[in-house]
């Protein structure tokens, strides 16, 4: 598989998991929508270190920026943290059993919900609700079924 | 679990720079473009060149709900037509009844007010909007509508629909805006109760359905059930518009201020098509002239702080002097008008 190719497939995915992210949802399913888009990224770089990285989470983190109406670089800033910490750990992540990962998840999960809460407490934008990181445990719960759905895409050549 | 296995065959390390460099070369980057967001005004342009990028995702993230609204309109049947045509027609008879009686009323009001000539309409010009998105954050209440800059949509323009003001204009890109809802925690709006007569402040609480006055003091006149509308100060929403009715009050004699909870007039949550209006400032309901203001700023600063000395708050609207916390200091001199 060549790098051009998996990186359409890293951008088709990522594009989907932002119109998942984004889509309006009635009553109280935002609160417990996973960040798929977080998990997407954490995902592809975990997996495939060499073509996603950094640059995908910046990239991928100004998008979430534009359609969520934050700050600029508020979420660029989280998910280019999250990249950083798959690529510093991802060889350590790859070896544990998938439900182990999933705890590393939520570490990662917490670490950018951090940043944004730290954000935006500083400009002043401070919406302290906790309902805020009901999401980190959601997207814990749910990775194995991001590892199973992208790593069919991962797998299939 | 599939696919482990992708990068075997390339050197584990040593290509490219490390993690951490990476990491701290876009960190700066982030906060670069943090800083320059929130300070500097030339941003407002990367702001909108990522909007006018946002926009087909956006289009497409509401295309389902646009289809079906459209599948449902083309197969709704002849019945189904005639009756709501038999309904509409009967809503325009009752407002064009009400208008009659309006206009009587503008009349006579230029009368009392010794003018020769009526009053200007409040409204110059208004366009309907249809909702494209909606924020999908809890507690960020939030619209994405269809039109932009090119439709000659501003900052700061106030979004109303037929039973109540809905929220401002935060953000324009081309083709879409984003508008701050008045249950936004980060909005404030100035308003008046029309009962007693007292302006105050309503600040978003981040439910659809629920407007804070946490500005009253405890012993001021108000009670469940009393109209709220806007006061017109601030410089954004022109004066009596319906915002909301009070649903709530509970003092505690310990506290200074009393706890009053409102619901939203305008149908926040519920509103497909929305209204942008241009109002005319020359009409005596007009704000004084909107400053460049930027976001609502929740709790606005107690009007001493304003530059004071220059031309006071305009006698522009109904007079605009009175309690303390009540709008945002009107900086610039307002229209004086006779």
């Amino acid at each position: 598989m060549s790098d051009r190719e998996n990186l359409l497939v890293i951008l088709l995915t990522s594009l989907a998991a932002l119109v998942l992210n984004i889509l309006p949802l009635p009553g109280w399913l935002p609160v417990i929508r996973p960040a798929f888009l977080v998990l997407t990224v954490l995902y592809w770089s975990t997996m495939t270190p060499f073509v996603a990285g950094a640059a995908l989470g910046f990239i991928a983190g100004l998008f979430l920026d534009v359609f969520q109406g934050t700050l600029l670089g508020e979420h660029a800033l989280a998910l280019s943290f999250v990249t950083y910490l798959a690529l510093r750990f991802n060889l350590l992540m790859r070896a544990k059993p998938i439900f182990e990962q999933s705890l590393y998840v939520l570490v990662a999960l917490v670490a950018y919900e951090t940043f944004l809460w730290v954000i935006d407490g500083w400009t002043g934008r401070s919406l302290s609700s906790p309902l805020r990181w009901v999401h980190t445990l959601v997207g814990a719960l749910v990775w194995p079924v991001v590892v199973g759905v992208l790593g069919r895409f991962h797998a299939a050549r | 679990m599939a696919g482990f296995g992708t990068s075997v065959g390339r050197p584990i390390y040593g290509r490219g720079p490390s993690p951490g460099l990476r990491f701290t070369v876009y960190a700066l980057l982030s906060l670069t473009v943090m800083y320059l967001d929130q300070r500097a005004r030339w941003s407002q342009r990367l702001h909108y060149g990522l909007e006018a990028a946002a926009y087909p995702v956006q289009v497409a993230v509401n295309s389902p709900a646009a289809a079906l609204h459209w599948l449902t309109d083309s197969f709704s049947t002849r019945n189904m037509l005639r009756a709501q045509n038999l309904q509409l027609h009967r809503q325009v008879q009752a407002l064009q009844l009400a208008l009659l009686r309006q206009q009587a009323l503008e009349r006579e009001n230029a009368q009392l007010r010794e003018l020769r000539v009526a009053l200007p309409a409040l409204v110059k010009k208004w366009q309907v909007a249809e909702v494209i998105g909606v924020e999908a954050v809890p507690l960020r209440q939030r619209l994405i509508i269809n039109k932009g800059a090119h439709d000659g949509v501003h900052i700061n323009q106030p979004v109303v629909d037929g039973s109540g003001v809905l929220g401002q204009v935060a953000h324009v890109g081309p083709w879409s805006s984003e508008v701050i809802l008045i249950t936004d925690p980060e909005h404030a709006i100035p308003v008046q109760i029309t009962r007693s007569g007292l302006r105050t402040i309503a600040v978003g609480s981040g439910n659809a359905d629920e407007l804070l006055l946490t500005y009253l003091a405890v012993n001021s006149d108000v009670k469940s059930g009393d109209l709220l509308v806007s006061s017109g100060l601030g410089g954004v929403f022109p004066a009596g518009y319906p915002v909301g009715r009070i649903t709530g009050v509970r003092r505690e004699p310990s506290q200074l201020v009393a706890q009053v909870q409102a619901e939203p007039a305008g149908r926040i949550d519920r509103a497909r098509e929305v209204m942008l209006i241009d109002f005319d400032s020359a009409s005596p309901a007009a704000p004084p002239a909107a400053q460049a203001l930027t976001e609502a700023s929740p709790p606005p600063p107690p009007p001493v702080a304003s530059t004071g000395n220059s031309v006071d708050a305009s006698g522009g609207g109904s007079s605009s002097a009175g309690s303390g916390a009540a709008g945002r200091p009107a900086k610039k001199k307002g229209r004086a008008k006779p």
